[in-house]
């Protein structure tokens, strides 16, 4: 009944719509014929899938719902167009409730470790550690397990959370933000905590970094990783040349900050960054970034002038520049068979305040001011010589530049050592969604401290499929 | 008088009265949609093509360039049907731009029109790179484009109200060559049906329905997974059975696989544009469907 209407509908639609070409030729009769047999064909498939929406809706109210949703990352929010067809329509693997749900992924990530030298001794001379460094655990152990949820919350918003589990058994937030959709100029707000946009391996979680740990730099300058409580506004320039210009505040808690229990912003952030394709096959990003925030009493425990175990305390403002560049050649732009990667940051690092030393056995502390300039930085190579299979070396170097203890230098004296460390690494990828990896580095951190640090590491991702990072 | 603010109102002077009388830019993701896009909007769109044909159209980055075109574009020609969910969600949501997210009446997918072959019956990562809602790779049948054709025309109308006629007309011109070229492949690609082919990748299913081509093996053990030996061995056991007329794989894919079973099981190895721009013949939409039927001739010769 219902077939026949809509096929007189769709004839008479076929006619009214065709070309206004009565007074036609025989040539151009049949065409009109073509496309009129055409528009039947399509519409027959327009009703019949119709009939089939009819039916599933029937059998399931929600289905339809289910079916333009898609329970995916970003599903559009009005369905697509008139849809005639809707060909996933009552066919989607979820429906009800769980079409809202959220597209949810898993990283397993672990790793064998043999290392020469006892990580606990492991520290890079001249440089005031925090936060996440050194070459983590010995033997068997379960790297960063991370589970993340993202969706859509409204047209509004977006939102993501990443959990991270530690080896410890411990839980942590990696990165848990919202983002407001149709900002004003098309700028994309983010708030919550997440990591910073400086740098260009800072963003990136550490499974898909291209070794096994994080660069020297990244160590010595951010504590592994630069993570931020606060508010980012990102904008890309309406222009051909990609032009993207950054800034965050944040409560500037985490290292080279501390937690400093005030009003206002602790820490702020400004990124910009290009980049482009040349010809067909090469691509490139550069980016340029700095970091202010301040710290009050951020502790370590450093050798002094003597050898003996010395606890510290920075308290000051900490100003840090970051200078980045990506070059990435595919032949074709394809980077299935075969491609190549060169990456390369620079860090320059100003710290000026007090530093409060408790010398080993010392009943009291002293405090004096304390300037340094350090820098460093690390460039790497990954060649895909064939599907699946990566090559690649990382060198990394740190500069430990100039540092004033003030009248602290009793205690202290400025190293002139240069950490540095070689890396080369060798992995494969049965599929997009596993890897496994052989990595083996020779880090000189400290003086007469050399580690041969071996690592097998597999990294396995479950769930949604998540997105290819430039 | 500071010179920075002059600079910044002299810009957003530029800004508008470039907004004014612009053409449409469209972002498409894949040779196939920017092809069309152009013969449907002709000098009234700016296309830019996300993808190269020698490209394979899964693996794509979120290049800086396809950010920075897509922050510009009014109008995002996708596939759709996951084909490119590694890449564009993220293009997207970096770009910023508020005109083209998924939802708006800027963000098209080709699939939403189409009804999709090849569902997997099992939906399990074990099966290799399965696409949930079904094979997304329609441009293998030219009627998919026809009613591609009509959906993206009404889009690039509602879009661009004052050039609507100009649309219109072009719709209409691009409709009419494109069935009486339907016609005629169909009539010239009559001796192909049955013909037993395999395929380096399950890429061609709408190939294979349109023109009654008859798929025996796939060289890939699993969607996306490279070809083993041990799989082409078990493929090159199948073609004693069940003997194919040549081996098939798309211009964006190494041959070694599909050449080492044409040498072995004494079957041509012919090559597909798969995409417009994928072979010198497939320089346009008409001449990718005409370069492939007459690879496909020959190669059933």
């Amino acid at each position: 009944m219902h077939r026949r209407m809509l096929a007189a509908l769709a004839w008479a639609l076929a006619l009214t719509c065709g070309p206004n070409a009565w007074a036609a030729s025989d040539a151009e009769l049949d065409q009109i014929r073509a496309q009129i047999q055409d528009l039947k064909r399509s519409y027959e498939a327009r009703i019949k899938a119709l009939e089939e929406r009819l039916d599933a809706a029937e059998a399931e109210a929600a289905a339809a719902k289910a079916a333009a949703e898609k329970a995916q990352a970003a599903p559009p929010p009005v369905a697509q167009a008139p849809a005639p067809s809707a060909p996933a329509a009552g066919a989607s693997p979820t429906r009800g409730l769980a079409a809202f749900n959220p597209a949810i992924s898993a990283i397993l990530n672990g790793q064998y470790a043999n290392l020469s030298q006892d990580p606990n001794r492991w520290r890079m001379a001249g440089f005031l550690q925090g936060g996440d460094v050194g070459p983590g655990k010995r033997g068997f152990s379960l790297g960063e397990s991370e589970l993340a949820f993202s969706a859509n919350v409204d047209p509004l918003f977006s939102g993501s959370l990443i959990f991270s589990i530690t080896p410890e058994d411990t839980v942590s937030v990696e990165e848990a933000y919202g983002i407001l959709k149709g900002a004003p100029f098309d700028a994309v707000p983010k708030f919550g905590r997440f990591f910073s946009g400086l740098g260009y391996l800072n963003e990136q979680h550490n499974h898909v970094w291209d070794f096994t740990d994080a660069p020297l730099a990244y160590q010595a300058f951010l504590g592994g990783q630069y993570q931020q409580n606060g508010v980012q506004l990102t904008w890309v320039a309406p222009t051909d040349q990609y032009l993207m210009l950054g800034g965050e505040v944040g409560n500037g808690d985490a290292f080279p900050g501390t937690d400093r229990n005030k009003n206002g912003a602790g820490s702020g952030v400004v990124f910009a960054r290009t980049g482009g394709d040349v010809g067909d096959s090469h691509s490139w990003l550069a980016g340029v970034s700095y970091l202010q925030t301040g710290a009050g009493s951020r502790e370590d425990t450093i050798p002094d002038a003597s050898g003996n175990p010395a606890l510290v305390g920075f308290s000051g403002r900490s100003r840090l520049w970051n200078a980045s560049f990506v070059w990435k050649w595919a032949p074709h732009g394809d980077p299935h068979y075969t491609n190549f990667k060169l990456q390369g940051e620079y860090f320059w690092r100003r710290e000026d305040g007090d530093l409060e030393v408790f010398p080993a056995g010392a009943v009291s502390s002293t405090t004096a001011p304390y300037t340094s300039r350090q820098a460093g930085g690390y460039i790497q190579g990954i060649y895909q010589f064939m599907p699946l299979w990566r090559f690649g070396l990382r060198y990394d170097r740190l500069d430990p530049g100039t540092v004033d203890y003030g009248a602290n230098a009793v205690f202290l004296t400025p190293s002139s050592f240069h950490p540095e460390r070689s890396t080369a690494m060798l992995d494969w990828s049965p599929s997009e969604f596993s890897r496994v990896r052989l990595q083996f580095g020779q880090a000189k951190v400290s003086p007469g401290f050399t580690d041969n640090e071996w690592y097998l590491q597999y990294i396995l991702s479950l769930g949604a499929h998540g997105a290819h990072i430039f | 008088m500071p010179s920075i603010p002059r600079f910044i109102l002299a810009l957003a002077l530029a800004a508008a009265c470039g907004a004014a009388h612009a053409a449409l830019g469209v972002f498409a993701t894949v040779p196939e949609w920017a092809a069309l896009s152009q013969e449907l909007g002709g000098d009234k769109v700016r296309v830019y093509c996300a993808t190269s044909p020698l490209q394979d159209p899964h693996h794509v980055q979120a290049r800086p360039s396809l950010i920075a075109r897509a922050r510009t574009a009014d109008l995002v020609v996708a596939t759709g049907a996951e084909l490119e969910v590694g890449w564009l969600p993220l293009v997207l949501q970096q770009a910023g731009n508020d005109k083209v997210q998924p939802g708006s009446p800027g963000y098209f997918e080709a699939t939403s029109v189409v009804a999709l072959l090849g569902k997997p019956t099992r939906l399990d990562r074990a099966e290799g790179d399965v696409h949930p809602q079904g094979d997304p790779h329609i441009q293998g049948d030219p009627r998919n484009v026809a009613r591609v054709a009509a959906a993206l025309s009404q889009r690039l109308q509602q879009l661009d109200p004052a050039d609507a006629a100009y649309f219109q007309s072009r719709y209409r011109d691009f409709s009419s060559r494109w069935n009486a070229a339907i016609a005629k492949w169909e009539q010239e690609a009559a001796p192909l049906k049955g013909v037993p082919i395999v395929v380096q990748h399950k890429g061609f299913t709408y190939l294979e329905a349109w023109l009654g081509l008859k798929e025996v093996a796939a060289l890939e053990p699993k969607p996306g997974m490279e070809p083993t030996t041990s799989h082409l061995a078990e493929v090159l056991a199948t073609l004693q059975r069940q003997p194919a007329k040549m081996v098939v794989h798309a211009a964006y894919q190494s041959d070694q696989a599909s050449e080492w079973l044409g040498e072995r099981a004494k079957i041509r190895v012919v090559m597909l544009p798969f995409t417009v721009g994928g072979t010198d013949g497939a320089k346009d939409l008409f001449g990718f469907y005409q370069d492939t039927i007459e690879r496909l001739l020959k190669g059933a010769a």
